[in-house]
């Protein structure tokens, strides 16, 4: 459905988009992840026909983007990081502006905007004007307008940003309700956003692409070592030495507050089965045991070790 | 609807909804009223001391008398109030991102600068249309010709057409509507000040070409009641010049 081959994107002199290539499959939900200024929007632009590479081509749905701008536009539904509202309409008079230029039909055009406006749960606010609403409302009359014209190419750019945590929930699950029909790209900076919705990730840093992999594999990959977090209720003088017996324990130690201890262990060994029951038979009273689950952060730091210098 | 008409309507419906079109056109027709008032208060007086010394009654020029300082004075006061009606125009979507849902949409950029453009210039010609009042009232007590005063209106629509061509491609140019406005209003008064400048080299090309450029000349022979081709070609070329020049700019943005 999208295919992206050798894009690279100049400003002045600096590189923004070095030699990026992907694909992206109909009815995939892909995310973007990368920090601030890796080239996300950049690449989002790009693929809407916003602004063209340097160099590079971009097809989607068939159609280059630079050959014929028309046709893309007509299959992309583009969410910009900030919702292009004009905040002096009511929201039925922005959608109906949005149609129009989408080329919706009038009869068209009534049927879509009915069904996107219950969609996005904006029936009570529609005749209301944009700039009374907030900032979750007008997230979502956004949405709408990127959903409107019925594309099957959704490009979303952080659209979960600024939004209280009912209201993420509430995106994310009407993103996750247009997966199969659509082929949806997001850009989010939340690793736990892109795990949440997304079959397959795409890391950016420096304007490269430095991973493309389901969220699950990536972690996997990312991780070295697995680490457990133990809690007992009484405290236990050999219980480190007994748990370092087990196979696959690399490494164990107190952790911050009393009884509680830190387990490094062999990726693949899987050793809490053993783990607990051995904490039970001894009388210990288990308490808490978990799986420390790799952070944003960490991926950053393992992905980004590696990386060239960008000259 | 067609997509020119789908950015007109949105254009005029922001227009109306903000307090920026009120307070200019109110303005704009309260100047212009004053104007006109003390204009013929002028004239009657004249009038009125011909007869004492004629001891006739007086048939003045109204057209001279009246309304070619008239639409001189409309043109100097346009010159300072359309850039306040253009400079929203481009700068707002830029400012907004709204920009980005236009450009990513099926419309062309031709269709979105000709869209602005002519909401603005329906917006002027409400305004103008509304000045007509004065020589309709006149006309109940006073005879004077028409055809000078159709060609006065002709000849501020066009004006007025120009200068806001000209605040759409400043507006065009950046997304700070104070910075747009500035930019139209010394473009405008550059090309008045050419007028002035092509006086000085007299009769030679290079004053011949400045005259050319300056909107002075054009306007004046066509409120005095001249319809000359030369003139009308000279507003055509100019709105389309700088059609051309928003066009590009909004292509830059894009390339940059």
């Amino acid at each position: 459905m999208i295919e992206v081959q050798h894009v690279t994107k100049q400003y002045g002199r600096v590189k923004a988009l070095d030699d990026i290539s992907f694909s992206i499959h109909k009815g995939e939900i892909v995310a973007f992840l990368g920090p601030n200024g890796a080239g996300k929007t950049t690449t989002m632009r790009i693929l809407t026909g916003f602004m063209p590479p340097t160099s590079g081509t971009v097809r989607i749905a068939g159609f280059d983007c630079l050959e014929e701008p028309w046709e893309v536009k007509k299959h992309i539904g583009y969410l910009p990081e900030t919702p292009p509202l004009y905040l002096e309409l009511t929201v039925r008079e922005y959608l109906t502006f949005v149609g129009r230029i989408k080329r919706l039909g009038p009869e068209q055009l009534q049927e879509r905007m009915r069904i996107i406006i219950n969609q996005t749960g904006l029936t009570e606010v529609q005749g209301r004007v944009i700039g009374h609403l907030s900032r979750g409302y007008r997230q979502r009359v956004g949405l709408a307008q990127a959903l409107l014209h019925n594309p099957p190419v959704l490009i979303l750019d952080e659209p979960t940003t600024g939004l209280d945590p009912n209201q993420i929930i509430e995106i994310r699950d009407l993103i996750k309700s247009l997966a199969g029909s659509h082929t949806i790209i997001l850009s989010t900076h939340l690793l736990a956003e892109a795990t949440a919705i997304c079959q397959k990730v795409i890391i950016i840093h420096r304007g490269q692409i430095v991973a493309i992999d389901s969220p699950e594999q990536l972690g996997v990959k990312l991780r070295q070592s697995e680490i457990l977090h133990l809690t007992v209720k009484h405290s236990d003088p050999d219980l480190v030495e007994t748990l370092g017996k087990i196979p696959g324990v690399m490494h164990i130690s107190h952790g911050p507050a009393p009884n509680t201890y830190v387990l490094e262990t062999n990726i693949g060994d899987d050793v809490r089965e053993e783990l607990t029951n051995l904490v039970v038979t001894r009388g210990a009273g288990l308490l808490e045991l978990t799986t420390q689950t790799v952070s944003l952060e960490d991926v950053f730091k393992v992905l980004t070790k590696t990386d060239k210098p960008v000259d | 609807m067609t997509p020119v008409q789908t950015i007109i309507a949105k254009e005029l419906r922001s227009f109306f909804v903000s307090p920026v079109v009120y307070v200019i056109g109110a303005i704009f027709l309260a100047v212009v009223g004053l104007l006109s008032y003390q204009a013929v208060a002028n004239a009657s007086n004249q009038a009125l001391r011909l007869m004492q010394l004629q001891n006739t009654y007086a048939q003045l020029n109204l057209n001279e008398m009246i309304f070619r300082p008239l639409f001189q004075s409309m043109n100097l006061i346009l010159m300072i109030i359309l850039p306040l009606l253009t400079m929203r125009l481009f700068a707002e979507e830029r400012k907004l991102r709204t920009f980005e849902l236009l450009l990513t949409s099926p419309i062309g950029v031709n269709e979105i600068v000709s869209g602005k453009f002519l909401s603005v210039v329906m917006v002027y010609a409400g305004l103008l249309s509304l000045t007509g009042l004065i020589p309709l009232t006149l006309s109940a007590y006073a005879t004077f010709d028409w055809q000078p005063i159709y060609l006065g209106y002709l000849a501020l629509l066009l004006q007025g057409a120009l200068m806001l061509s000209i605040g759409v491609c400043a507006s065009a140019l950046t997304e700070n509507q104070i910075i747009a406005a500035f930019l139209s209003f010394g473009v405008i008064l550059g090309l008045w000040v050419l007028g002035a400048l092509s006086t000085a080299f007299g009769d030679t090309t290079v004053g011949s070409i400045l005259s050319y450029l300056s909107f002075t000349e054009h306007f004046e022979r066509l409120i005095r009641g001249l319809l000359n081709a030369k003139d009308l070609l000279y507003y055509i070329s100019g709105i389309a010049f700088m059609w051309f020049a928003a066009h590009q700019a909004i292509d830059a943005y894009r390339w940059k």
